[in-house]
């Protein structure tokens, strides 16, 4: 009784599904899937050598100061980092008091209350502050921006495919529209307002090209030439650094905890053997 | 307790002798996973992972409620306290890494254990109970893992909720109070996700309970071993402790090298980079996967394209994913085959791997976008998948012709040993009662 009870629901659900496939199959070969401007034209993200890639690698310092200056003179007009807090910028090896500056004159205050009145105010960030909002909100975020929001910068490098690579691909590869994607998609025309970036997923993106001219941002003494190229390379580093930002605790008690398994195993399989010794199985 | 030669628990020292008076916990621990509990002495490695799945149940409750300590279930505030978790909380990044990579670890163990029982016939007579109890526990695990992938808040736990609840809201009339009932609201919202938070918090112990159960109704008939031959005296068996104890130590070594080399090296892998962006409601992301765990039943889910008669093709998805699943609780009834292990028959194992690749091919197609090719791949292989374990097994059964089986454990483990076999063939002469030699390979 289970037996035929099971054949008959197998057949119904294999039936089912055969036949689906049937059909299916018989549309895909009369009417193949008609291709898509976004399946053409969108690019997966640039390679990129970043000294933190691999078990071993590091984040360099001194290449998260110069992606952390890019933020502030830059993204930091729009964007937020509202999970990050002045504090936290002593892994990137600056001293207690140039946190305290770098939060007292963040250009945006940090939001308070009168003390007096009990109306909002605004005063200057102290280091156990988070990075102060651009917007007040939403609405005003979307006012200012041609109707997209500026999304928080915090955990960009791990909210999308293969972060890094993705933020500094982004960054570089605003171009205009190639022709031949026009020829080819004529409704996929780029529309005003928005800007053509094949590293974008549907490759038409509110931001405009937030680094365009070599030296936008002034690199200190010693540094390397700020082109547009490099400062895309320090900024996407800097915002991998806040997305896990313990990267590098993680990776070196991985090394010491998979050591430590690795000589625990051993010890484990001789004395499986010891114990097994003389005993086939 | 399964066995009459299985050693007894007799304790020297008289604390334990008197805890043994009074409570005799240690004399059930001692038959449980003791050397009061005889095992065959030819398990092969698959037999490690039923350890492992309580080792993984262990770390993700110990993880687990260390990281509800600092955690908030409030759609307001849960995304950002799983931040300050990673942030901020001493080791904090070390817990929720566990615990996320954890959640897979447990159900890459679960699934080569029921891939093991599967092989070896593992679900039959006299283990039937074992069987069930052990689907019941995989039911419980799927339950518990679905709602902790959505206390982060993110967007693939929003919108997997709304997935995953939404497929209750395809039962026909009740369907939709039944979903608003669930989620205590139209959509996921603060009700579902406190509920969801004191449930996933629940189930892991009654994971547990059942576990207890599934180890007791093991012990009635014993383990089952890669022959399939039922133990016959005491020369096939071993005291689990300190054989099996000593080989689960190695494949417990092995198995946290692999777990942590994804916890410590790849954490974010196995995870999907939306969960990264806080939950919102009125942005769906372009695709909506489930945890890579569930993608072979997802993708039985969306393999229904077509209506029938009065059934909605979405209805038809949902009742396949719960048929899926439900008809293991008769495989037992259905390989109706009296010989146990796939090494002795020849057809079963053929359509056994098919098995594995086919499973292996609708988790692809699960984890991919719904779109040509992946749909018709996938009704394919759901349509090999229903029709091997309802059609396929019950034929194979009846027709096929097994290899012949070894007359016992023990001949089968000495067969290329003559020598040694026929020393062994001696009660009181076999190499069991040889002085243990250490450090000598055999």
């Amino acid at each position: 009784m289970v037996r035929l009870l099971a054949a008959l629901v197998g057949i119904f659900f294999s039936g089912m599904l055969l036949y689906s496939f049937g059909s299916g199959a018989v549309a895909y070969i009369s009417e193949p899937p008609a291709p898509t401007a976004e399946h053409e034209s969108h690019l997966h993200p640039k390679e990129v050598d970043w000294s933190f890639n691999g078990p071993l690698g590091h984040y360099d310092k001194v290449q998260l100061q110069r992606g952390f200056q890019v933020f502030k003179e830059v993204c930091s007009a729009c964007h937020s980092l509202r999970l990050v807090a002045f504090r936290d910028l002593k892994a990137l090896g600056y001293e207690d008091p140039e946190i305290k500056a770098i939060a007292k004159n963040w250009a945006i205050k940090a939001p308070d209350v009168d003390p007096k009145t009990g109306e909002a105010s605004t005063r200057p960030a102290v280091p156990a502050d988070h990075f102060p909002m651009p917007f007040a909100n939403d609405v005003a975020a979307r006012a200012a921006n041609n109707n997209a929001i500026p999304p928080d910068l915090s955990l960009m490098t791990k909210a999308r495919h293969d972060g890094s690579n993705y933020v500094y691909s982004l960054i570089t590869g605003f171009q205009p529209q190639p022709k031949e994607l026009l020829k080819e998609f004529p409704d996929a025309k780029t529309p005003e307002g928005l800007h053509y970036n094949p590293y974008f997923a549907n490759l038409n993106i509110a931001m405009a090209p937030p680094l365009t001219a070599e030296g936008q941002v002034t690199y200190g003494p010693g540094q390397p030439k700020p082109t547009v190229d490099q400062m895309a390379k320090d900024v996407a580093a800097f915002l991998t650094w806040t997305a896990e930002p313990k990267m590098e605790n993680r990776k070196s008690a991985g090394l010491a905890v998979v050591f430590f398994l690795l000589v625990a195993t051993v010890l484990a399989y001789m004395s499986y053997q010891t114990i097994w010794a003389g005993k086939k199985h | 307790m399964s066995f009459p030669w299985a050693e007894h628990y007799s304790p020297t020292h008289p604390l334990m002798k008197w805890v043994d008076d009074r409570l005799p916990l240690p004399r059930f621990v001692y038959n449980a996973v003791g050397a009061g509990y005889p095992v065959p002495r030819n398990l092969n490695y698959f037999w490690n992972f039923g350890v492992l799945s309580g080792v993984a149940l262990t770390i993700q409750i110990v993880t687990g409620i260390i990281l509800a300590m600092h955690y908030g279930s409030n759609a307001g505030v849960a995304f950002d306290s799983v931040e300050h978790i990673m942030r901020d909380v001493n080791g904090g990044w070390l817990l929720r890494y566990a615990h996320a990579n954890g959640a897979s670890f447990f159900f890459i163990v679960v699934y080569l254990h029921i891939f093991r029982g599967l092989f070896y016939g593992s679900y039959k007579a006299p283990r039937e109970m074992v069987w069930l109890l052990g689907l019941v526990i995989f039911l419980l695990m799927m339950a518990t893992a679905f709602m902790g992938y959505v206390l982060p808040w993110g967007q693939m736990s929003f919108w997997g909720a709304k997935v995953i609840t939404g497929l209750f809201g395809a039962i026909p009339v009740v369907g939709e109070p039944i979903q608003t009932w669930l989620l205590g609201g139209f959509a996921p919202g603060n009700a579902a996700l406190n509920r969801f938070f004191s449930l996933h918090f629940l189930l892991p112990f009654v994971i547990a309970a059942v576990i207890i159960l599934h180890i007791w109704a093991l012990h009635i008939p014993g383990s089952s071993n890669p022959t399939g031959v039922e133990v016959k005296g005491p020369q096939d068996t071993v005291p689990f402790h300190p054989y099996y104890t000593a080989k689960d130590g190695f494949g417990l070594g092995v198995f946290l090298i692999v777990y942590c080399l994804v916890l410590f090296f790849g954490p974010n892998a196995l995870g999907h980079p939306d969960n990264y962006i806080p939950a919102n409601p009125m942005s769906t992301p372009a695709h909506i996967v489930p945890e890579w765990y569930f993608w072979p039943f997802y993708a039985i889910l969306r393999a229904f394209t077509f209506d029938f008669f009065f059934i909605p093709a979405k209805l038809l998805g949902v009742m396949a994913m719960f048929a899926s699943i439900l008809l293991l609780f008769v495989l037992p009834w259905l390989d109706t085959s009296p010989v146990r292990s796939g090494n002795y028959r020849p057809l079963f194992k053929k359509f056994f791997w098919l098995l594995v690749i086919d499973v292996l091919i609708l988790g692809y197609c699960g984890g991919a976008p719904a779109a040509e090719p992946f749909v018709m791949i996938s009704q394919v292989a759901a349509a090999y998948y229903f029709a091997h374990f309802l059609i396929i097994l019950p034929i194979v059964s009846r027709i096929e012709r097994p290899l012949p089986l070894p007359n016992s454990i023990t001949a089968s483990v000495l067969h290329q040993d003559s020598y040694e076999g026929e020393r062994e063939a001696l009660p009181g002469m076999g190499a069991d009662t040889q002085p243990a030699q250490p450090g000598l390979a055999h």
